[in-house]
């Protein structure tokens, strides 16, 4: 169960390094930061269900606006 | 069996067309079975079907065999099909051996695999072996066999179907003429002439990516070994993979994007220098074959329409990291060949075919599955998945979680058709994989003085095999199993004996012992316990003791007498 209570011990703290990690990167760095980051992150908490629960929950409100990449195949 | 014949050089070979007698006949010819596309898929059903006794027409609209480079990994299962269809240690013998897969990121290497960890298999995880020398060795084998005709330059042009069955119509040199068939096998390729005959189509995506494919012929010591690439110093920012064939011809492919000319890439003044930047300006190298290539993941919706039955390329398609496409399209043929035998001998219903269906659509999926996954990292579809990509490699080094996460493609393993209303369910309990519906696994055995393998005991037939135990048969135990051979889809019969144990009231080639255990290990066995096996060597019940009743219940259940329709879920 995706847990969305507070669980950080000193939330102003983390939020603080977190910032901070990105301090002078290029946003093509910070993305790349940010991607290894949620691996760490997603490997430590280890049950996919939480973090499918956790991708929907970042995912909600977002409308995608992009077009789809893939081409459709017919033959 | 070993054939001692020499290779030809199948790419040069042509077959000539000869007018079938077929083509003078005042109505038109009815087959039993008719196959289209003599590639691996048509070839492999051919002889399946052939060697079932069954009298079978091959046509194929060209006169030569595959030539330059296409499939080259065939896979452990599919070589296991081979030995059953009589050809597998000719394909072993002539290709390169290899369990091992290495993923380099930059130049430092960051993911290896072995595709067979745990070993005392008759067969290697995969042999590479170009597509043209698989074709020349089921070619000569098909020619062993006295009742499957092969027809070059005969072209599907026309095909309609009824109830009843097919009326095709062939264009060759000398004209037209119409053929009747029962049943069609449309194991056509990718463009398949039969689906558009039919009006059917096969969907999926294509990805935004081109890769170049060169096979080159050079003396060289890699190891033989697959190397995947990626964004290494020789071809940034791009993925290259190598991979050696036979006869000293290498397989590289160059990830190239999807603004790259096809027409300008596979130019030799292109080429070279790209090749040359991988393995060094000192090598000396001959480019046997350049293409440019981009890769689609799409299947038909079903693969039996009537009386008319896909396999292969015609019914799906994947993209090649994985070696999913020959692969599949030969466990098509080993899944079909054996229902559609027993239906034209009347010993199964029709409906047994609507398991070849969807047994192999779930295949498939599985297969597009992995590839697509595996696409999507070689080929990251947006920004976010390209900096996740990144990413991984990056935590690769040293993050042992990352390393399982590099996708360079996932090997080809048989499906296990779990959810297949031709298994009967455990009522026991069980350790390991060998479930209802899994393909069977193999381990040594000894059969009298003669070192050999498990499962090239098995297959082409029903096979009931008792784990026996140290003591006597009992004559109404062995009466009992020796029953199985004689219902009307015979089972053959099979005793696994501890190491050592040789039964002195039986005949001793159904007798093997299990000289390393594994037989009983790998398929969690205790004394009394009965695996029963389908013709294509997957399981289908298994009981902790021998109930000849129960056997032939399931037998029936695996031969599509039981269980109504098929399940529509």
């Amino acid at each position: 169960m995706l847990n969305t209570e507070l669980n950080i011990s000193a939330p102003d703290e983390f939020y603080e390094a977190l910032v901070d990690i990105h301090r002078f990167l290029t946003p093509e760095q910070s993305k790349l930061v940010n991607a290894k980051l949620i691996l760490l992150l997603a490997n430590h908490v280890g049950d996919l269900a939480v973090l499918r629960a956790a991708m929907d929950k970042a995912r909600e409100g977002v409308t995608p606006l992009a077009q789809d990449p893939t081409l459709r195949a017919v033959t | 069996m070993t054939s001692s014949a020499a290779d030809a050089d199948y790419q040069a070979l042509v077959f000539d067309y000869a007018r079938s007698g077929d083509q003078d006949a005042t109505a038109p010819v009815r087959h039993r079975v008719i196959i289209v596309g003599a590639g691996p898929v048509g070839l492999a059903t051919a002889i399946d079907l052939a060697q079932q006794g069954i009298t079978t027409l091959l046509l194929d609209d060209d006169d030569r065999l595959s030539t330059g480079s296409r499939a080259i990994c065939f896979a452990k299962r599919t070589l296991e099909i081979f030995d059953r269809l009589g050809c597998g240690h000719r394909m072993v013998d002539k290709g390169v051996t290899w369990n091992l897969g290495k993923v380099f990121f930059h130049d430092e290497p960051v993911y290896s695999f072995n595709l067979l960890p745990e070993g005392r298999h008759g067969h290697p995880a995969f042999i590479n072996l170009q597509q043209y020398y698989v074709e020349g060795y089921l070619l000569e084998r098909a020619k062993q066999l006295s009742n499957l005709e092969i027809r070059w330059k005969n072209k599907i042009a026309a095909l309609t179907q009824t109830d009843a069955g097919i009326a095709l119509g062939v264009e060759t040199p000398e004209g037209s003429y119409t053929l009747h068939c029962d049943w069609l096998v449309a194991a056509d390729g990718a463009r398949s002439a039969v689906r558009g005959l039919l009006g059917l189509t096969s969907e999926g995506q294509t990805f935004r990516d081109r890769f170049l494919i060169a096979d080159v012929r050079m003396d060289a010591d890699f190891p033989t070994e697959r190397w995947f690439w990626f964004d290494p110093p020789f071809h940034p920012n791009q993925s290259v993979l190598l991979h050696q064939q036979p006869d000293g011809v290498w397989r590289i492919d160059f990830q190239l994007g999807w603004d790259a000319d096809p027409v300008a890439e596979r130019q030799p003044d292109r080429v070279i220098p790209r090749v040359q930047a991988l393995l060094g300006r000192e090598t000396r190298f001959d480019l046997e074959w350049v293409s440019v290539y981009t890769f689609a993941c799409l299947r038909m919706d079903k693969f039996l329409h009537g009386r008319v039955l896909f396999a292969g390329d015609s019914a799906h398609g994947v993209s090649p990291f994985g070696a999913r496409g020959a692969n599949s399209g030969v466990q098509d043929a080993d899944n079909l060949a054996w229902k559609l035998g027993l239906v034209l001998k009347g010993l199964a219903p029709q409906t047994l075919l609507d398991t070849y269906d969807s047994e192999r659509v779930y295949a498939a999926d599985e297969n597009i599955l992995n590839s697509t996954r595996s696409t999507d990292f070689i080929t990251p579809k947006n920004e976010a998945s390209r900096a996740f990509r990144d990413a991984t490699l990056q935590l690769a080094k040293d993050c042992s979680f990352a390393r399982r996460l590099v996708n360079s493609g996932r090997l080809s393993i048989p499906s296990t058709y779990a959810d297949s209303p031709l298994n009967t369910q455990d009522t026991d309990d069980y350790a390991g994989d060998m479930v209802p519906g899994a393909p069977a696994t193999d381990a040594p055995v000894r059969i009298g003085e003669q070192d050999t393998w498990f499962l090239r005991q098995t297959g082409n037939a029903f096979t009931g095999i008792y784990f026996a135990d140290g003591k006597e048969l009992s004559v109404e135990r062995w009466k009992a199993l020796r029953s199985l051979s004689e219902s009307p889809t015979p089972v053959s019969l099979l005793l696994v004996v501890a190491n050592g144990l040789r039964s002195k009231n039986t005949d001793s080639a159904n007798i093997l012992e299990d000289v390393e255990g594994l037989v009983a290990k790998r398929y969690d066995a205790k004394p009394g316990t009965f695996y029963l096996l389908r013709p294509d060597q997957h399981v289908c019940a298994r009981w902790r003791s021998f109930d000849a009743d129960a056997v032939h219940s399931a037998l029936k259940r695996a031969t599509g007498h039981l269980g109504g329709s098929r399940a529509q879920h």
